[in-house]
């Protein structure tokens, strides 16, 4: 009986990523594409935001200068909210597919999206130390629901690091990126309800802003949204790039190659062997003996 | 033979083909309201053979209390301040119950058991959250007594039925939340840690409704039936999280 | 139709495999038995077939049904005999049996024959934990024989099992030997000394189709039809019973 050399359709991952036609020499699809002109446009991007921040931005009269902070707090915050619900809509997408590559994404857009967070309280906490004297204050709703969610999506990693079972890790880590993203608007919400207003609230008053200052917002959010998605793309490519060379090691030693010990780890482990230039479509690496005899199995 | 004979089902004779690829002949399906049936019934026996839940579920609340009255120097608290010793009590102690939830199945092979029976296995998520809710229930019948008597100023007055529809709506959203942060949690290195670490911040929103729902109650002078927003919060929590844990659990069963 | 189909299957691990391009296939009635280092992927190849893990790659038809699709189909055909109980510990085997029985929609009067099959009547009202390794074991094979599964996977069965308990679940898990010699006393029927004939019913129709995983050559073969050697994930070995020597089941250990 003649063995296929290609899996069967609908079970492998390789099946839905592999270039059409490439089966006899699969080319591992590019990651690092498109990096070189977003880093770029990101740069500039942040030049023309700093310019306006500084230059152009009329200087507010109850807050002074500190008040430019507000620029970057801001994005910041909208990014990053944007950032925890785009996770959980990429492990969706995980647990639909079982596509490994989905809760690569999902994990790193998390990840960034925390530090992003991070940012957003920092920032918040100065702002509020230069306009109201305290560095924190209760009485604005999004910083508080910031916390709560900051500490929500803290025990990300933490809740990966501690399931060995890759497989396993990243279903339980979708699983709690689709609940905590939706916990975002609903804990906004609810803080939103709780919390006493002390200022008028910045973003929603936009409409009550000067159109400078509008200008300057918008242009600030697109430049942290195009460093949001370099830094992104960049531990990616970083990730992904890693896993190539492990596989790569792995097909060059053959059956020799002992994984080493990566030790436990959070962020899931990479492309299945297909993706990084194991054969595809070729022989196994280890001629296994007596396998031609499994028509005996019927016969018996 | 007979017995034997009844209880046969669904194997193929010798001789007979068995089914044809596809074909659902031979997959009884065990209904979902008989599996949770059946799932409740386990879950009722190991607790009442091993009492690990609910009796220390309702002693740390008591401890608490009194941990309290000396934390916070005073006899007696009232309004905003009663609510929140309770919440937080009802809290801490909901986060022992959510702790054990899965314990027994995770360790002892349960999960397996149930995974290779012919069951709809939404079955499993609405068992342990009914048994949840059903210790809360519990909890709360202890607790909120034990709080009147120990620390509330003004007795439980024509404001106890607001009281309890916000215990009880809390108790939903407490239930669902609580079981899929168990099951989350319960299969990982650092379980008694992670449960609670991710429980309390998605449980916020039930603090903050359940908290301000509660306060008008609990105050000496007049008894105010709680706000409806307060209640709407709750309702909607449970609503959305209900679903979203209904639709997600299944992906921590199997593999 | 053949009861196993495997093609192909390799199910990984992070980014080892655990197995790796598994292809096999069995007939109804047939024991295929299992061989292997620890680790080798016995135990995997089992969770797989039992639909508990999902193949990442290949091909597995079982009774007819494809994984994963239908493993619903599957579930409630097969009985799975692992190597903890699954069993909880606080219940006694009677609760214990009567919940694996209201899962798999069984009537209680098959517990009651079953615990009689497997001599725990007596002791059937005591916690698990005060039960004997050995009495544990037996309670396991009793729940899983149950629900008179089409296949069995059973992962080393006589494990814990002095030769008196042997001999009592042979014939549960259909093993060849015992089968036609107790279909021939089931005539006399009553209740004393229920034989196991009676209580593994199916026995007396098909002979279940049996997946085991061994560590023992000799008796391992002695019920083989199709002895799968694995090795690291790799199937190693792979040929009917009566062609394979039993020094060769010892180099895999090697």
């Amino acid at each position: 009986m003649e063995r296929s050399s290609r899996p069967a359709a609908g079970l492998t991952n390789s099946d839905r990523s592999a270039p059409d036609g490439a089966r006899s020499k699969a080319r591992p699809p590019r990651y690092g594409g498109g990096l070189r002109t977003l880093s770029i446009s990101t740069v500039i991007a942040m030049a023309v935001a700093l310019g306006l921040v500084f230059f152009y931005a009329p200087l507010e009269e109850e807050q002074g200068f500190l008040q430019k902070i507000f620029y970057v707090h801001v994005p910041l915050a909208i990014v990053a909210l944007c950032g925890f619900v785009l996770g959980g809509l990429l492990a969706i997408q995980h647990l639909r597919t079982r596509d490994p590559r989905w809760d690569m994404r999902s994990y790193v857009v998390i990840h960034m999206s925390l530090i992003f967070a991070l940012g957003t309280l920092i920032t918040g906490s100065i702002w509020a130390k230069g306009s109201w004297g305290h560095w924190w204050v209760w009485s604005e709703p999004e910083l508080v629901s910031f916390l709560i969610i900051f500490l929500l999506y803290a025990t990300y990693q933490p809740l990966r690091f501690a399931i060995e079972d890759p497989e396993r890790q990243s279903r339980y880590a979708s699983v709690f990126a689709i609940t905590a993203g939706a916990f975002v608007p609903l804990n906004y919400l609810a803080v939103n309800e709780t919390t006493a207003y002390l200022h008028p609230r910045v973003f929603g008053s936009t409409s009550n802003l000067p159109a400078s200052m509008a200008f300057t917002l918008l242009v600030s959010l697109v430049a942290i949204a195009l460093l949001f998605a370099t830094l992104c793309k960049y531990e990616l490519t970083a990730k992904h790039a890693r896993a190539q060379v492990r596989a790569l090691r792995r097909r060059i030693a053959g059956d020799a190659y002992d994984a080493p010990a990566r030790g436990r780890s959070a962020a899931p482990a990479g492309l299945p062997p297909d993706m990084g230039g194991a054969p595809v479509g070729g022989a196994p690496l280890q001629p296994v003996a007596g396998i031609g005899a499994h028509a005996a199995g019927r016969s018996a | 033979m007979s017995s034997v004979e009844q209880a046969h089902t669904g194997a193929p004779a010798a001789g007979e083909p068995a089914n044809a690829p596809g074909t659902a002949s031979a997959a009884r399906q065990t209904g979902l309201w008989r599996t949770v049936g059946a799932l409740l019934r386990k879950e009722l026996l190991v607790e009442l053979r091993t009492l690990e839940s609910v009796p220390g579920m309702s002693l740390f609340a008591l401890s608490t209390f009194v941990v309290f009255h000396f934390a916070l120097n005073r006899g007696s608290v009232e309004g905003d301040l009663a609510a929140g010793v309770l919440w937080v009590t009802l809290l801490f102690a909901a986060m022992l119950g959510v702790n054990r939830l899965f314990v027994a199945d995770a360790d002892q092979g349960g999960f397996d058991a149930f995974l290779l029976a012919p069951v709809d296995r939404s079955a499993m998520f609405i068992a342990k959250a009914l048994t949840l809710l059903a210790y809360l229930v519990v909890l709360e019948l202890v607790a909120v007594p034990a709080f009147g008597l120990l620390l509330l100023g003004a007795p439980f007055g024509p404001a106890l039925p607001g009281l309890i529809v916000s215990l009880a709506l809390a108790d939903v959203g407490i239930a669902a939340v609580g079981t899929l942060v168990a099951a989350l949690a319960v299969q990982t290195r650092a379980r008694d840690l992670l449960g609670p670490l991710l429980a309390l911040p998605l449980l916020v929103p039930i603090v903050i409704g359940g908290s301000r729902a509660s306060a008008p109650a609990l105050v000496q002078a007049h008894q105010a039936a709680p706000a409806a927003r307060w209640l709407l919060t709750l309702g909607l929590y449970d609503l959305v999280f209900g679903l979203i844990a209904y639709a997600v659990f299944d992906f921590l069963l199997e593999d | 139709m053949a009861a196993l189909e495997v093609e192909g299957l390799t199910r990984r691990y992070g980014e080892r495999d655990a197995l790796s391009d598994v292809w096999l296939t069995l007939e109804q009635g047939q024991t295929l038995v299992v061989f292997g280092p620890n680790g080798a992927g016995k135990t995997t190849l089992l969770r797989v077939l039992a639909t508990l893990l999902r193949p990442h790659e290949g091909r597995v038809r079982v009774l007819g049904s494809e994984l994963p699709e239908q493993s619903w189909a599957v579930r409630g055909r097969v009985g799975v005999l692992a190597h903890e109980p699954l069993l909880y510990r606080e219940l006694t085997a009677r609760e214990n049996l009567r919940f694996h029985a209201r899962l798999h929609g069984v009537s209680e009067e098959r517990v009651e024959l079953l615990l009689a099959a497997v001599a725990l009547d007596a002791r059937a009202d005591e916690p698990l934990r005060t039960l004997s390794r050995g009495m544990v074991q037996r309670a396991a094979i009793a729940r899983c024989v149950l629900h008179q599964p089409e296949l069995l996977l059973l992962d080393e069965p006589y494990a814990n099992l002095d030769p008196a308990a042997v001999e009592l679940v042979a014939p549960l898990i259909g093993s060849a030997a015992e089968v036609g010699a107790a279909s021939g006393g089931r005539s006399s029927g009553g209740t004393a000394g229920v034989s196991a004939a009676e209580a593994s019913g199916a026995d007396q129709r098909a002979r279940p189709t049996r997946v085991v995983c061994s560590h023992d050559p000799g008796g391992g073969l002695a019920e083989a039809d199709v002895v799968l050697g694995l090795r690291a994930g790799r199937p190693a070995l792979l040929r009917a019973a009566d062609q394979v020597d039993p020094a060769e089941i010892v180099e895999l250990y090697r």
